[in-house]
């Protein structure tokens, strides 16, 4: 394989990968603190690329100013899906539930998308997304550039947030143990509501970076859901910093396999790895291994 | 001959050394204690024993047979019966279905596709376990529905059904009334006497020292006394063991 | 079972079987078909997931393997097309248990939350085979032999051998309720670590388990493939095939014999009246989605189990005070 071939498989690994470990550290939040696998974070991340296409389109706003609108409200769309169904899962098949009703809600939320926008594909536009600037002998895209931004900018936010504020001392306790943070005076319910907020809220920021490097329509949430949770079981559930190494590791092994094989290949590369890991590693690369009687 | 024998078994979670050099022999046909300050490692020495997890050093030998790594079902299997701290049932089959989970005969994976549930014979040995602890009234009731007192009950029964040589029971007068204590108290006598060993972790003191022949007492992971219960009462490194525990308050509320 | 279950199982198997007779418009009959095919799936699957509570969203693996066994060994082997083609329904049955058990071996490992996430990737690794491998006939698909039956005749032998699957399952899901092999895997959805501390043997439980679900899944995917005629990877390893039918499972009544049934029977026929009637796809997707909510909210066991509940609600009441009875008895005897 060609030098500059890894380059580029590098960059675009980070560039990129940091955007789907915003996605996916949403997903895998959920997961930690509240035992649910949100099937919707597809379908809410192309909720998130719709709204800034939109905003842009009627309003004028850059999608990256438009962040301020949808952002919010994707906060507060995932805090009404929270009270209204996730709060009444209960019981031993909580998790299995909560896939299908997040799956029930993902396709609500399609059948609208679809009758609103069609099924015909749109891209975000704006005078970054078709140009790049060449660095030491290597072409960046704008868009890809000024997402890495965003994410880093969003995942730091994130980080000071979980480990610099009382708030975040909470959401901790709850990853770590759910019985034992309720024990200790935590109010398990509201951290587990706005955790569901924060979490869906990343996705208007990442939908709107998808949104501005491919052509998207309502159906483009089955590959996202079906790579972002990948990520996260590869990474170890409820792990944060599992789904960094495991979105920038995916778009790397991708990019490569892509270059020196076949681009038909690559996604599948990706599912044979997790499967391959799984084998050895059932918890996943950074997971908490329980003991069995926990 | 002790029938169960642990030797210099360490065992690390993470950072935490939860077992270090423990050893502990049962004799056949005695009533053991294992107490022991909140954290010193009684649960995790069940669950190395049983199978549940697995020991980073040292040997557990049942029989002079070593099963050091054997899997729950296979321990099981062998003879050694347990039950857990936090009750565990099958809260969504009924009592009887609960025994009959325990119901196992040697046979192959094929067969039990093949056979019913349960033969006539194997209903009736279960039935007259429960009636042994005194819930056969109710075998037909879903076993959520227990109270938790009647579901130690229901799991001393169902630990039986195999019939198993050894049983070690986590914490079997926890959180339960004082008649029922006494009841489970006489059910052990009442087995001992049948032959079976025991092998009983426990909190209550009263209970400990008027069932157990003999009493381990066990600190940071170790054993650091065994001898007769008189004996261990009287012991100061007891007495420091208990005082000096230190963050036991926030263990207890880990599970440990 | 009561006289009253047994009176609408018997009812509902003889509507099922004269539905042809009385219905004899090829379009409804075609409904049929694919409901009953559903039907069968959705049963088969919970015999697996709704008895171990393993949830697995892989499904269309098996499916896919099935269709994929009919088309490939009836184009290979020149088979004259007709009625000889069904003995490869059982074919491709055996051919998805087959290919199950590797499967599962690899994804039983994991914990359940992590087992749901398994079956989907391993299911995208086929979908994605099926689309780039040559011999899947990739996106053009494969043309199975055309067999020249009259039309007004073609989908009625389709239905019955479908009604023959859904009886199979439902009878093999029975008889696996009823054997210590079932017992265990209620076991294991319960407290599975606890099972294997008596001795329930876990591992091969759960993989003999998955691989005998997958059977009739496969069959039901050979069948499809005979009665289409013509087979795409994206419609055969459809990840709403997947979905669909634990929606299916769950909105009926998860673990219980008719439950998958029911929920089949009116999810898959109300999709294809819906198709038939206004063919727009996103209204379905809505009136799916609405309707599912609906019911975790109101009826989160499922159907069967709500009506049962209100049927049975005088009985389970003074079955109730008797075991309180019973309770303060065994306690005042203590």
């Amino acid at each position: 394989m060609s030098g500059s071939a890894l380059t580029y498989a590098i960059i675009d690994g980070v560039l990129t990968g940091s955007v789907y470990a915003l996605m996916a550290t949403g997903l895998t939040l959920i997961f930690g603190v509240m035992d649910i696998i949100n099937i919707a974070q597809g379908i809410f991340v192309v909720l998130g690329a719709y709204l800034s296409y939109e905003i842009q389109l009627h309003w004028g706003i850059d999608p990256f100013v438009g962040l301020l609108i949808t952002i919010p409200t994707l906060f507060v769309v995932g805090i009404v899906v929270e009270r209204a169904f996730m709060s009444r899962l209960k019981g031993p098949e909580k998790t299995a539930m909560s896939i299908l009703v997040t799956y029930a809600v993902s396709l609500l939320i399609e059948g609208s998308l679809n009758m609103i926008f069609s099924v015909n594909d749109v891209q975000i536009n704006a005078w970054y997304v078709n140009r790049s600037f060449k660095l030491f002998g290597v072409y960046f895209a704008y868009i890809y550039v000024f997402g890495f931004i965003l994410a880093v900018v969003l995942l730091t936010a994130l980080w000071a947030l979980l480990y610099r504020t009382r708030f975040g001392a909470s959401v901790r306790a709850s990853l770590a143990d759910q019985t034992a943070a309720a024990l200790i005076g935590i109010n398990v319910r509201r951290v587990a509501t706005i955790c569901f907020g924060i979490g869906t809220a990343v996705t208007a920021a990442g939908g709107m970076v998808f949104g501005a490097t491919n052509a998207f329509n309502a159906s483009s949430s089955y590959d996202l859901i079906s790579r972002l949770l990948t990520i996260i079981v590869l990474g170890g559930m409820g792990s944060l910093g599992g789904a960094l190494v495991a979105s920038i590791g995916m778009v790397m092994l991708e990019d490569v396999v892509g270059v020196v094989w076949s681009p038909v290949w690559s996604t599948m590369t990706f599912f044979i790895v997790l499967v391959i890991v799984l084998s050895l590693r059932p918890q996943g690369l950074f997971g908490k291994q329980l003991a069995r009687t926990a | 001959m002790p029938i169960l024998s642990v030797s210099g078994v360490s065992r690390a979670f993470g950072g935490v050394q939860a077992l270090q050099d423990c050893s502990l022999e049962v004799a056949e046909g005695s009533i053991a204690g294992l107490i022991g300050p909140n954290g010193s490692g009684k649960t995790t020495l069940f669950n190395v024993v049983t199978g549940y997890v697995r020991a980073d050093q040292g040997t557990v030998r049942f029989r002079e047979k070593e099963i050091t790594g054997l899997k729950p079902n296979q321990v099981f299997a062998l003879g050694i019966g347990r039950t857990f701290q936090l009750t565990r049932i099958f809260e969504r089959l009924s009592v009887l279905e609960n025994m009959l989970v325990a119901t196992q005969r040697r046979e192959g994976w094929l067969r039990g596709l093949t056979r019913s549930k349960s033969s006539p014979e194997e209903v009736s040995t279960a039935l007259e376990l429960l009636d042994f602890v005194g819930i056969a009234g109710l075998a037909e009731l879903q076993a959520g529905a227990l109270s938790y007192g009647q579901r130690k009950l229901l799991e001393l029964a169902y630990v039986l059904v195999a019939d198993p040589q050894v049983i070690l029971l986590d914490e079997p007068a926890g959180g339960v009334n004082l008649t029922l204590i006494n009841r489970i108290a006489e059910k052990i006598r009442a087995l001992n006497a049948q032959g079976k060993t025991f092998l009983i972790v426990e909190h209550n003191m009263e209970f400990v020292m008027s069932l157990c022949d003999r009493v381990t007492v066990m600190h940071q992971g170790s054993d650091l006394v065994s001898g007769a219960p008189e004996e261990v009462r009287r012991d100061p490194r007891v007495l420091d063991a208990y005082l000096g525990g230190g963050d036991d308050e926030l263990e207890e509320v880990a599970g440990g | 079972m009561g006289h009253w279950s047994r009176a609408v199982w018997v009812l509902g198997l003889v509507a099922l079987a004269l539905f042809p007779v009385v219905v004899t418009s090829p379009a409804y009959v075609a409904i049929g078909v694919f409901t009953l095919i559903y039907m069968a799936c959705a049963s088969s699957w919970n015999m697996f997931s709704g008895y171990t509570g393993y949830i697995a969203l892989g499904s269309a693996v098996s499916y896919g393997v099935g269709a994929y066994t009919m088309a490939l060994v009836s184009i290979h082997a020149n088979m004259a097309p007709g009625a000889a083609m069904f003995w490869l329904v059982p074919l491709g049955g055996l051919v998805a248990s087959l290919v199950a058990l590797p499967i599962g071996a690899i994804a039983l490992r994991v914990r359940r939350h992590t087992f749901v996430v398994i079956t989907i990737a391993i299911f995208f690794v086929f979908q994605l085979t099926a689309i780039n491998a040559g011999f899947t006939g990739s996106t053009s698909g494969l043309i199975l032999p055309f067999i020249s039956w009259n039309e007004s005749y073609y989908n009625v032998p389709f239905y019955y051998v479908a009604l023959g699957l859904v009886i199979f399952a439902t009878i093999l899901s029975a008889l696996v309720r009823r054997s210590r092999f079932g017992l265990q895997m209620l076991a294991i959805r319960d407290d599975e670590d606890r099972a294997l501390g008596l001795g329930v043997r876990t591992t091969s439980v759960k993989l003999t388990g998955f691989a005998l679900a997958q059977f009739t899944i496969g069959m039901a995917g050979a069948l499809y493939a005979m009665f289409v005629g013509q087979i795409f990877p994206q419609f055969v390893f459809d990840p709403l095939f997947d979905v669909s039918i634990a929606l299916m499972a769950f909105l009926g009544g998860l673990g219980t014999l008719a439950g998958p049934l029911l929920g089949a029977l009116i999810l898959e026929s109300f999709q294809q009246w819906l198709t038939l009637t206004f063919s727009n796809s996103s209204l379905y997707l809505i009136l799916f989605g609405a309707l599912f909510l609906l019911v975790i909210l109101f009826m989160p066991q499922g159907i069967v189990v709500f009506i049962r509940d209100r049927v049975t609600r005088r009985a389970a009441r003074e079955k109730a005070a008797v075991a309180a009875a019973e309770t303060t008895l065994a306690g005042s005897r203590a």
